[in-house]
């Protein structure tokens, strides 16, 4: 039907406005909720990555408190690899500082299409009671098909040897690339080696088959279905293990172990 | 006017979105490889649909002709976008297996397509009918092409080995075309030719 | 500089076909491809309408829904972050510019609307669209970035319904099974297509 315009200006302003209203509302109310959501579910990928819990059997009450008392997190310099005394690690958000300019820097184009890197990152650190190292948990992150995936990869003392690596944020095709998520996927990793004798970044999803940790130390299977996201999960780790991630603070990890 | 019977049946077999008025087929490519997943998006897809054509038909005789594809989509979206957030605050894990999908919902012509051929011109009660029997036509399929390609593709059904492959020792080698997104093609162009073969006026002549 | 302008408009409008590779606008794909003309039209109008709404959408993204996008009013709404109305927002653009675009073309130019005639309303609704917005933003493209993403993005989807429509035509004179013929063979045929662009899968220029 047609209407003179004055109402259809009406019209439409009035449907902006209820539906903006009822969409802001719903996300600003819910908004603790869900931060509090992410959060504890990025807890758990950290824990789960350190291989305090088993894929989809999420630690509750005493267990996850104690799990979590053993994490150490801080806030390194990137460029320095040396933790940076000035952030506030319960108030940093790594996500939030690597998309502001004024705490991030965009990088030059890398096959992980990482745009910025933020100039700090938020590590965990596993200290057995004498303070000798056990592990890391560093975060990570690279585009794949559709989205990005948001990820943690866990390291032994050598900083080498792979505990666990887990996804708490992708959106790849659900039965293909979200296949990441996927807990059989995720077992074959534990075990595998990131760095050659020569300090190189080689560890790699291949295509296909890459058989058990004695034979393969530095090939983990390919996704069927799914080449773009298991190869940009080999670029994430190579980016993030490398120079142009996590290598400095690595390295200063490595002159402490030693 | 159809019988609200016709109107909650007719799209199941003879009037399916998918096969007929061909709506609604990124959603079906992309979510079908795993029968779980495919649930998960038909309730979602379902639900949507009801509630914005109820939504859409009960003030669809304010909407001004001249901007009302706008209208639709907003409110579509908000509809979307709202029920995304609550479930983001009060059901976590069903929401991270859907944000997935959230994108698809709003541009899933499905839903824009009923509201325009159907809850545009009908009551809210047929509309709530209609957005039911689409929906669920739209599953049937879903459902369909996720146990074709879930059962050949990795010898699963609902993520339970039934067919053991290869890999786990058993007998089965499963047919990688079927996980991608070409097999999905050739399983809807021969389910559509097999229920063509059954009901004839649906074929097309050129 | 050009050439990494180049790169992208070939990434977009091949390896990251739209259509063909992800899949998206695949309604109107199947459903308008049954003769090469009228692929056309329906091509030239959403590489037009890409063109548009992907930079128009950029600029929203980037000057008033992203964390700290705000600070050009005032420095106080910096720490606003709105991205959650993000989906509103680039589907209201999308249908605004469609209703837009159809009436100043049926006002100037009504050879060229006659032709395009009711494909414009079609793509609002049309998935390839909106997902080109997303994609914008998800990969945090600039400005002159979007504006080649959202034009090879659109040659792209244009050449592949143009080429299932010449298939389509062709096949007219072979003999298809009856219940196979139209919407049937289109599915097996965009499927065959899909095989082929799977070729240029994980280039990256």
């Amino acid at each position: 039907m047609q209407r003179n315009a004055t109402y259809v200006l009406g019209f439409a302003a009035a449907v902006c406005v209820v539906c903006a209203v009822v969409v802001s509302t719903a996300a600003v109310a819910l908004k603790d909720l869900q931060d509090a959501n992410l959060s504890a579910y990025r807890e758990q990928n950290v824990l789960e990555a350190a291989g305090f819990s088993q894929p989809g059997e999420p630690l509750v009450g005493q267990e996850l408190a104690a799990a979590v008392a053993r994490l150490d997190a801080s806030v390194i310099d990137l460029a320095t690899g040396d933790i940076d005394p000035d952030i506030d690690v319960s108030t940093f958000d790594q996500r939030r500082a690597s998309t502001d300019p004024g705490s991030s820097h965009r990088v030059d184009a890398n096959r992980a299409r990482v745009m910025r890197v933020p100039n700090n990152a938020l590590v965990y650190e596993v200290r057995d009671e004498a303070g000798a190292l056990e592990m890391v948990v560093l975060p990570i992150e690279g585009k794949g098909l559709w989205s990005t995936l948001y990820g943690f990869v866990a390291l032994d003392a050598d900083l080498s040897t792979v505990r666990g690596l887990t996804y708490y944020e992708q959106k790849e095709t659900a039965g293909l690339g979200g296949e990441v998520d996927n807990p059989r996927w995720k077992a074959l990793w534990p075990g595998r080696q990131a760095f050659d004798a020569a300090g190189g970044m080689v560890l790699q999803v291949v295509k296909g088959q890459a058989g058990p940790v004695d034979q393969a130390p530095h090939e983990v299977d390919g996704i069927s279905g799914a080449t773009i996201t298991s190869r940009s999960v080999t670029y994430m780790l190579q980016f993030w293990l490398g120079d142009t991630g996590f290598g400095p603070y690595l390295d200063r990890l490595r002159e402490e172990v030693n | 006017m159809a019988s609200t019977r016709e109107t909650f049946l007719d799209p199941l077999v003879n009037n399916n979105p998918i096969t007929l008025q061909v709506l609604g087929i990124c959603s079906a490519l992309a979510v079908t490889t795993k029968m779980e997943v495919a649930l998960v998006m038909s309730v979602a897809v379902i639900a949507v649909l009801t509630l914005s054509n109820f939504f859409i038909s009960v003030i669809r005789n304010w909407i001004p002709s001249n901007i009302r594809i706008i209208v639709q989509l907003t409110i579509i979206a908000s509809l979307v976008i709202v029920t995304d957030q609550i479930l983001k605050a009060y059901f976590y894990d069903v929401a991270r297996q859907l944000t997935v999908f959230i994108g698809l919902i709003i541009t899933n012509c499905i839903i824009m397509g009923r509201a325009e051929a159907f809850a545009m011109q009908n009551g809210p009660w047929e509309s709530i009918v209609d957005g039911i029997g689409n929906g669920l036509g739209y599953s049937l399929i879903l459902m369909i092409v996720g146990f074709v390609r879930e059962l050949f593709g990795s010898g699963r059904v609902f993520g339970v080995p039934v067919l053991t492959t290869v890999s786990d020792g058993g007998w089965y080698v499963p047919n990688g075309l079927l996980v991608l997104s070409p097999g999905a093609f050739f399983i809807i162009g021969m389910l559509i030719w097999g229920l063509r073969t059954w009901k004839r006026d649906q074929t097309e002549v050129d | 500089m050009l050439e990494h302008y180049l790169g992208l408009f070939l990434t977009a409008a091949f390896i990251e076909n739209l259509a063909l590779a992800f899949f998206l606008g695949m309604c109107s794909f199947l459903a308008v491809s049954k003769k090469v003309e009228t692929a056309v039209g329906l091509g030239s109008a959403v590489v037009f309408v890409l063109a548009i709404t992907v930079p128009m959408n950029n600029f929203i993204y980037n000057y008033l829904l992203r964390q700290g996008a705000l600070e050009w009013i005032s420095e106080s709404l910096g720490g606003q972050d709105l991205t959650f109305l993000g989906y509103l927002a680039y589907i209201g653009t999308i249908a605004a510019m469609v209703q837009i675009v159809e009436m100043t073309l049926d006002r100037y130019f009504p050879a060229l609307h006659a032709s395009l005639g009711i494909f414009l309303p079609l793509i609002a609704v049309n998935c390839a669209i909106l997902g080109a917005s997303l994609f914008m933003v998800e990969r945090d493209y600039t400005f002159a970035e979007s504006v080649v993403y959202g034009l090879g993005s659109g040659v792209g989807w244009a050449l592949a319904i143009v080429a299932l429509a010449s298939i389509r035509e062709r096949m007219r004179y072979s003999d298809v099974p009856e219940g196979l013929r139209g919407l049937g063979m289109a599915f097996i045929l965009t499927g065959l297509l899909a095989i082929g662009f799977m070729a240029f899968g994980g280039i990256q220029l």
